[in-house]
């Protein structure tokens, strides 16, 4: 078996050495009612050759992007990602790294990721941030976990155009965390009045920027409305680039920041694994769950950098940590990290115009089409249309046209019949002037 | 200076007519290292004896501080926060975590004098 | 863990560290953090300037973001450079105990990178992906063929996040039964996450200790099992590299006072392909796709954390469900009718699919024959290492360890030589060192995996230096030990200077720039 090292001889030789007659014999621990004797009924080892076009064949029944127009966003977009990214994050010192524990030796991994907190902080408005979640819902969670916390209150409010995965998950943990959750009705055109809502019991408001259905809204208002009560307001951004446009959460008053970073670095990859973005004011650092890199000297007087406030994480507070993670995105984050570095604040900020701009055109040309309206006032990447007939089958008719068209929201928001007509679509960098002629083609003949 | 007395966790406390300084023993100190961190209880807050009272950071570990008696938190050192390292360098005098206003004197007489203090941390060797 | 925080006390700098004009010394390159490379206006991507288009209103963003301009060859060299003050397993022996550094077959980031599993959304129609739903699905059947459990969820994230889907679906079966049981056992031995899950699910912890032998004290499990108890969490192998002897009577004790048994699966690597958890009285299990099955761990993350589960949790697993029909395979996202015992959902869409792909291409390349070659190889090479270092380092238990093996520093009493010290001279030596100061059962821990993807040759490497040092220890030179390591990227750090006043970016202003 080519990944294992040791040859017969190697093990006949140890086995000696360590005075035992068998490997069988190092399992005696192994009560013997338990114990396999013989192989499993699976298949046997394969070579490279055989593994490759094994799952090249499952790879070759999926329909991707690079070979369909697709539009789809709600919380995964698609934009381009520069070679060098693959080429660094696959070096082997950072592939193949563990958590840096041992600061001496991985100076890499923990340098790049105080310069991901740093853009992570400048791009969000925030004074700190983390080295990254699993993903933006989880961090969604987390942030709620973390303002019931730092205001000893236990609801949460969460804005009726949050991401349904996002609310979802959050409703889990508060199901079992023992926090209460009161979300409101999904809301395409966002005109429910968050505020009004905000009591002395409130820990936290969940909006998010864009929304799930596309709109843009400023929340200064809103923040200023939580702090009055002694409440925090929480911002979710699941489309990072829009950050490069739209005003950020810090100048809105926002207290704590949950993000999906996938649109940075990182591949669609079927929803996973991508990057759960965390920020925060500085005054709350303590009570933030994840890693945290911090900067510091070592002995020869050199900058260096290492893992810092420890005590909140589980191996050291263990019951009484602010959380219980332990692994995170790391090398999500650290493609996330190159990638932004390659845009820089020029680039970053054409990327963000170029996608609106591209949103732009593409929902002229489809509000263009008979019987089809824009439903977002103010968009970024992504906006909301009225079809006037259930979206989820016009998606799959041009799904066998070979466009993917958007999101449904009945795939999110099922059993909502007052949503069964609308379709969520995103547009990015990525798709060209055939694209969008693809898309909007196909969707006249298929409203007919 | 009146006399100190010690817990079994390791906290000393000095009564100062119906007010106690709580803090730290220097062998807690050593055991724990460099202390980076001190989070203080708010004014006001009642504590029970024996129940946690503030809470030690060295870089990796956490300990709870508990209040060797019942009272009510009339004082906390905040120049631990800008100096923690007071902690290490002087724990029985500028390391000082904070003063209770006692409720109930008779509560110091379990405590340890400082010759008992000093014969149980020998038997922790 | 006062033990680690006292040994990284009374941080020392050594004023006559020799010092290169550069601050280079040979092939290890400095470079300025990115921040402070900026020249404005420099972007190291090229894209066009769009037709100007504004549907944002008064929305948009004012002023600078304060994001550095670099061009692409900058970029390179300084991450290149970055990584080259990292060890990764791809460089040499990487034995931390616990976390399971095995090889990263290349061909898994290969098959990852398929357009056809890299280059499709979540949430397309899922006629459009029924190649990766199919492949999750194939994962899905080894995993649970390997535990011998008939249900799995996929789509925790990483270890602690399988751990809380497990507890969650025991804290849902039990409420389901009409149950209060808010007490959870946790030996001392455990995992951090152990602890910190089952506070997460709203559940109390009871530390449970452990015998002579290392293993948990049936007897003070059974004392402290109740009607309140709502599971044990136990690892196996535990985190002392033992297996647990006697997890039949513990499972049946457990079960016996109507509690579940959740199983830390971070150490399966033992186990795969001759023993299957389903048959040890396991009730859930996370898997660790990337300890096991050699998805890379990518300097902390991403992970992915399958839990396997007994029949009587598997209705409470968590959304999505993936199930498979005449009409295809086809994933159920939103509990459908009642009644619907589902935790609810763990994370935004369906789980690690690029992790997925991974550890299939591992599983695949293995085989039945060459996964329980792996565990037997990974076993046997943790036990050379405890027949080779036994009589210099104070073995923590006798024979026979699984994958791992745990010392503790009464070798090095009153050498003035601590754990750390000896991990750091390790480091020195080009070894990455093993875990330390953990599980915290012991004093001074010293935990070794070797995994099996190390040969005979390179744990002799191993062997003697680590036996070198030991020597050196006791020849009484704790000075030098102190100043280790000498030869890395950097020195010791002053993580007390770090945890007191902390700088967590990067700040334009002077005072700040360290």
């Amino acid at each position: 078996m080519r990944y294992l090292p040791l040859t017969g001889a190697d093990r006949s030789a140890m086995l000696a050495a360590i005075g035992a007659d068998s490997v069988a014999a190092l399992f005696r621990d192994v009560p013997r009612a338990a114990a396999l004797d013989g192989l499993l009924e699976l298949p046997r080892a394969m070579g490279e050759i055989e593994v490759e076009r094994a799952l090249e064949r499952l790879a070759a029944k999926n329909l991707p992007a690079s070979t369909a127009p697709s539009f789809l966003g709600c919380g995964v977009y698609r934009h381009h990602v520069p070679a060098a990214v693959d080429h660094l994050i696959q070096r082997g010192e950072f592939l193949t790294s563990y958590t840096p524990y041992q600061p001496e030796v991985s100076q890499g991994t923990l340098q790049s990721m105080f310069e991901f907190q740093t853009q992570v902080a400048l791009i969000t408005g925030m004074e700190v941030a983390n080295a990254s979640m699993y993903d933006g819902a989880t961090a969604c969670a987390e942030a709620v976990m973390m303002a019931n916390r730092l205001t000893r209150r236990r609801r949460a409010i969460l804005a009726g155009d949050l991401h349904p995965h996002y609310r979802e998950t959050t409703e889990t943990y508060a199901r079992f965390g023992g926090f209460e959750i009161v979300a409101r009705e999904p809301d395409p055109a966002a005109a429910d009045d968050l505020a009004a809502l905000v009591d002395d019991g409130t820990s936290c408001v969940v909006v998010q920027n864009p929304g799930c259905f596309g709109e843009v809204r400023d929340f200064s208002a809103l923040a200023a409305a939580c702090h009055r009560a002694g409440a925090l307001l929480v911002v979710v951004v699941t489309e990072t680039v829009s950050l490069g446009l739209v005003k950020p959460p810090g100048e809105m008053g926002a207290d704590i920041v949950a993000g999906e970073g996938q649109s940075l670095g990182n591949a669609l990859a079927f929803g996973g694994p991508h990057l759960g973005l965390f920020a925060a004011r500085e005054k709350f650092v303590r009570q933030m769950p994840g890693r945290l890199v911090g900067a510091t000297v070592d002995a020869a007087g050199r900058r260096g950098f290492v893992l810092t406030l420890a005590t909140r994480e589980q191996h050291i507070r263990r019951e009484k940590a602010t959380s219980n993670i332990c692994t995170n995105s790391g090398l999500c984050a650290l493609a996330f990290t190159i990638h932004l570095a390659l845009l820089g604040e020029v680039g970053f900020a054409r990327l963000a115009r170029l996608n609106h701009a591209q949103a732009v055109r593409l929902a002229d040309r489809l509000t263009a089409l008979p019987g089809v309206s824009v439903l977002t006032d103010r968009f970024f990447n992504e906006f909301t249309l009225r079809l006037g007939r259930p979206a989820a089958p016009v998606v799959e008719a041009l799904a066998q046209r070979g466009v993917l068209a958007g999101v449904p929201a009945s795939r999110l928001w099922p059993g909502r019949p007052e949503l069964a007509d609308l379709l969520i679509l995103a547009a990015t960098e990525t798709n060209t002037e055939e694209d969008m002629t693809a898309l909007a083609e196909g969707l006249r003949e298929v409203l007919g | 200076m009146s006399a100190v007395k010690y817990t079994r966790d390791h906290e000393w406390i000095r009564v100062e007519g119906d007010v106690a300084v709580i803090g730290i023993t220097d062998y807690a100190q050593t055991q724990l290292g460099d202390v980076v961190y001190v989070e203080l209880p708010e004014l006001g807050r009642r504590v029970a004896q024996g129940k946690e009272a503030a809470v030690v950071e060295s870089v990796k570990a956490a300990s709870e501080v508990y209040a060797p008696i019942s009272g009510e938190v009339i004082a906390v050192n905040d120049a631990l926060s800008g100096e923690p390292g007071k902690v290490n360098a002087d724990p029985m005098g500028e390391g000082w975590f904070l003063k209770l206003r006692i409720a109930d004197p008779k509560e110091l007489d379990a405590l340890m004098d400082e010759k008992a203090y000093a014969a149980f941390v020998e038997g922790l060797h | 863990m006062s033990e680690w925080s006292k040994a990284l006390s009374g941080f020392a700098p050594d004023a006559a560290a020799e010092q290169t004009l550069s601050g280079n010394y040979g092939l290890q390159l400095e470079d300025p953090l990115l921040f402070e490379q900026d020249a404005p206006g420099r972007t190291g991507v090229d894209l066009p300037e769009p037709a100007a288009a504004d549907r944002l209103g008064a929305l948009r963003r004012e002023g600078a973001i304060g994001l550095p301009g670099l061009s692409e060859p900058q970029v390179v060299r300084h991450f290149m450079r970055a990584s080259q003050k990292n060890y990764g397993i791809d460089m040499g022996l990487y034995p931390l105990g616990s976390c399971t550094m095995k090889h990263n077959p290349r061909l898994n980031e290969k098959l990852a990178r398929l357009p056809g599993f890299a280059d499709i959304h979540p949430l397309q129609p899922q006629s459009t992906v029924q190649g990766a739903l199919e492949l999750i699905d194939v994962l899905a059947g080894w995993l649970k063929a390997l535990t011998g459990m008939p249900a799995i969820a996929m789509s925790p994230a990483a270890g602690a996040h399988g751990e809380l889907c497990g507890m969650m679906c025991i804290a849902a079966a039990l409420e389901a039964r009409g149950e209060q049981r808010r007490r959870v056992l946790v030996p001392e031995s455990a995992h951090g996450t152990n602890p910190a899950t089952a506070a997460t699910c709203g559940l109390g912890v009871d530390a449970i200790p452990a015998n002579e032998r290392g293993r948990i004290d049936l007897a003070a499990l059974k004392a402290k099992l109740g009607p309140d108890v709502a599971a044990i969490m136990l690892t196996n192998p535990n985190t002392c590299g033992l297996f647990e002897d006697e997890i039949l009577a513990i499972a049946e004790a457990v079960h016996a006072a109507g509690a579940y048994v959740y199983c830390d699966g971070a150490n399966f690597n033992a186990l795969i392909g001759r023993v299957r958890p389903g048959d040890l009285g396991i009730d859930a299990m996370h898997l660790n796709l990337h300890k096991t099955f050699s998805t890379p761990h990518g300097g902390g993350g991403p992970g992915s954390g399958p839990v396997v589960l007994a029949a009587s949790l598997a209705g409470f697993a968590p959304l999505p469900w993936l199930v498979h029909d005449q009409s295809g395979f086809r994933l159920i996202e939103q509990a459908e009718g009642p009644p619907a015992q589902t935790i609810g959902r763990l994370k935004g869409n369906h789980g690690q699919m690029g992790m997925f792909v991974r550890a299939l291409a591992y599983i695949m390349s293995h085989g039945a024959d060459g996964l329980r070659q792996l565990s037997g190889d990974a076993v046997l090479n943790a036990n050379y290492l405890l027949a080779r270092l036994g009589d210099a380092l104070t073995a923590s238990y006798p024979g026979p360890c699984m994958h791992e093996v745990l010392f503790d520093d009464r070798f090095l009493r009153d050498t003035g030589v601590t754990t750390l010290d000896f991990a750091k001279a390790l480091t020195d030596e080009g070894f990455h060192p093993m875990t330390m100061y953990f599980p915290l059962v012991v004093h001074g821990a010293l935990l070794m995996e070797p995994t099996e993807s190390e040969s005979r040759a390179s744990l002799d490497r191993f062997i003697e230096v680590v036996l070198g040092l030991v020597a050196r220890a006791k020849t009484g030179d704790g000075a030098a030990f102190h100043a280790a390591p000498r030869f890395t990227p950097r020195r010791r750090l002053d993580e007390t200077a770090a945890a007191r006043k902390p700088v967590l970016r990067w700040r334009k202003a002077p005072a700040a720039a360290v």
